[in-house]
């Protein structure tokens, strides 16, 4: 069963610039969150103050009863096991095969035998589809193929807490596909918590249960999958819609007289929003909520069209 | 960047707390032992062939000077001992530290560097394992025992290169180099300078570590992460062997004085 992570007024500066402000969230146990923001808004950062990797300036993670802002070294390397952590470009050990570097966690951490930790690490390579691969060099193969292997490391642990950064970066739109499904299969599985850091509003829109976006120093907004896709604020709205107008520039945040001109421009209406996606072997995950729950409880009118099953990802 | 007058203490500072980090952390369970087996092969054999051709002209040029001074003195009988001295006190843990460093410390700091910058110590952390206690530590034993070795490796080049140089081309004679060997060396010579080769090689490594596990800023952070590294430990290096020598020369008294 998952944990829950709860974030409370986190704030990270590197020297004199802030990244982000008083950021305060909690990643409910069990649910598939996405934490969305324009590039360079510190996204990988908040990502890596979450395992403890930085230090924030203020504010707490509590995870399990224990404060990963504080807490002595020792506690943090116990709790980092609950971790799984997909690193950006996999992170694999450039010395070790594949094989290797998926069976690493286990040869440190457990005193399984050979023979068991072959039939775990075979599981997972057969999970993420690199059967076949395992006597290669993380070298010798693709970035996606590094990804995947990634992947397969970081869940030989049985982890509770699954941590991604940035998994569609530099993957094809089907690699994408079969590994967002991947995602929602584990958590259906494991019911492990969590988190997507992206900018791939695909994933955004039909993968989690939860959006967070991180823009302009803060936490803009974060809550229920529908709250974001049907919320009319400024930035949500150009973010999840990936539009030019709105507050949104191209260095940052677009200064007065460029807002002041796309004043009288009429925003496109909001697009549908889709279904979620479903595991692949069709059932509901637990923490999956029916579609149009959310709006219906909280007086929202989706935009019309939504939650056809016709509509599938973006427009 | 802003430049504050306090920044060298801060590196120091850090240098320090991460020299006690890596001591603490290696008499904790369990020991790497493979990977500290691996290292020290991997030290030696980047260390051993470029030593040996160090330690013989660094004899040679020993044996020269020294030669030549000690007859202006007409004291021609203790070139021996003279060149022993100079040996395997000072010249021998010198040219160990200079090559463990630029050939040992340079390759160290390169590969922890690189594995800084692919993220790979920030996947190993969050799996749950210390990279000090994991990396650092099995190097930084491996390139002490490396450097222990090599020392006594080059006093036994650098004197025989000197036994040569003072016999073929300075006319000395075989019986009165061999004989005034012991004349003004003792043990707690060679033992001195083992011990400069441990901490020669301790500080190599920790700085080369230290260095490689704190480079930033892709490709080009490693590069200059290598680059300080050599810098930094040849500057400590002579700072802790003047320190030993001075201690060495207050604990135990010349032979003979």
């Amino acid at each position: 069963m998952g944990v829950e992570v709860r974030v409370e007024g986190l704030t990270k500066s590197f020297g004199k610039q802030l990244i982000w402000g008083d950021v305060s969230l909690t990643l409910p146990a069990g649910e598939i969150c996405v934490m969305l923001g324009p590039s360079g808004t510190g996204k990988s950062v908040f990502l890596k103050t979450l395992i403890g990797l930085l230090k924030p300036d203020k504010g707490h993670v509590h995870i399990e009863g224990v404060d990963i802002a504080t807490c002595r070294e020792r506690e943090l390397y116990e709790i980092r096991k609950l971790f799984g952590v997909l690193f950006q470009d996999g992170a694999m050990f450039g010395s070790m095969n594949l094989y290797d570097n998926v069976a690493f966690p286990l040869r440190e951490h457990t005193r399984k035998s050979e023979s068991e930790i072959r039939s775990i690490v075979m599981e997972k390579m057969e999970m993420v589809g690199l059967v076949g691969a395992e006597k290669k060099l993380p070298g010798e193969i693709s970035g996606g193929m590094r990804k995947r292997a990634g992947l397969a490391r970081a869940l030989v642990l049985e982890p509770e807490i699954l941590l991604f950064d940035e998994p569609d970066s530099g993957l094809d739109p089907v690699r994408t596909a079969f590994l967002n499904q991947l995602i929602i299969d584990l958590n259906e599985m494991t019911q492990a918590t969590c988190l997507i850091v992206t900018h791939d509003i695909n994933t955004a829109r039909t993968v989690p249960d939860n959006i967070g976006l991180l823009y302009h120093r803060h936490l803009a907004m974060f809550g229920p999958r529908e709250m974001l896709l049907s919320s009319e604020e400024p930035v949500v709205r150009q973010f999840l819609n990936a539009q030019r107008v709105g507050p949104i520039g191209m260095s940052e945040e677009k200064d007065a007289d460029e807002l002041a001109r796309e004043a009288d421009q009429e925003l496109p209406p909001l697009p549908p929003i889709p279904l979620q996606q479903l595991p692949s072997s069709g059932v509901i995950r637990p923490t999956q909520r029916p579609p149009g729950e959310w709006c219906e409880q909280n007086g929202v009118t989706p935009p019309p069209g939504s939650f056809a099953s016709d509509v599938v990802g973006a427009t | 960047m802003t430049v504050s007058a306090t920044a060298p203490l801060k590196h120091a500072g850090s240098l320090f707390a991460f020299a006690l980090d890596t001591a603490r952390a290696s008499v904790r369970r369990p020991f790497q032992l493979r990977e500290f087996l691996q290292q020290a092969w991997f030290v030696a054999s980047v260390t051993i062939i470029p030593t040996a051709l160090v330690a013989i002209p660094f004899g040679a040029v020993i044996a020269l000077q020294v030669g030549g001074l000690i007859k202006q003195f007409g004291a021609q009988a203790f070139t021996g001992s003279a060149a022993v001295l100079a040996v395997v006190r000072e010249a021998s843990p010198i040219a160990t530290a200079l090559l463990i460093a630029g050939a040992g410390g340079s390759a160290i700091c390169a590969d922890l560097g690189s594995r800084k910058i692919r993220e790979e110590l920030d996947a190993m952390m969050v799996l749950g394992i210390d990279p000090i206690q994991r990396l650092v530590v099995p190097r930084v034993l491996a390139t002490m025992l490396v450097a222990f070795f090599l020392n006594g490796f080059v006093s036994v080049v650098g004197v025989m290169g000197g036994y040569v140089f003072n016999v073929v081309l300075q006319d000395g004679t075989p019986g009165s180099y061999i004989a005034s060997f012991t004349a003004l060396a003792h043990l707690p010579d060679l033992w001195q300078g083992q011990a400069k080769a441990l901490v020669f090689g301790f500080i190599a490594a920790v700085v080369a570590s230290y260095k490689g596990v704190n480079a930033g800023g892709g490709p080009k952070g490693v590069g200059d992460a290598v680059n300080q590294s050599v810098v930094i430990t040849f500057m400590l290096l002579f700072v802790a062997n003047f320190s030993m020598t001075a201690i060495y020369f207050q604990l135990v008294p010349p032979k003979g004085a």
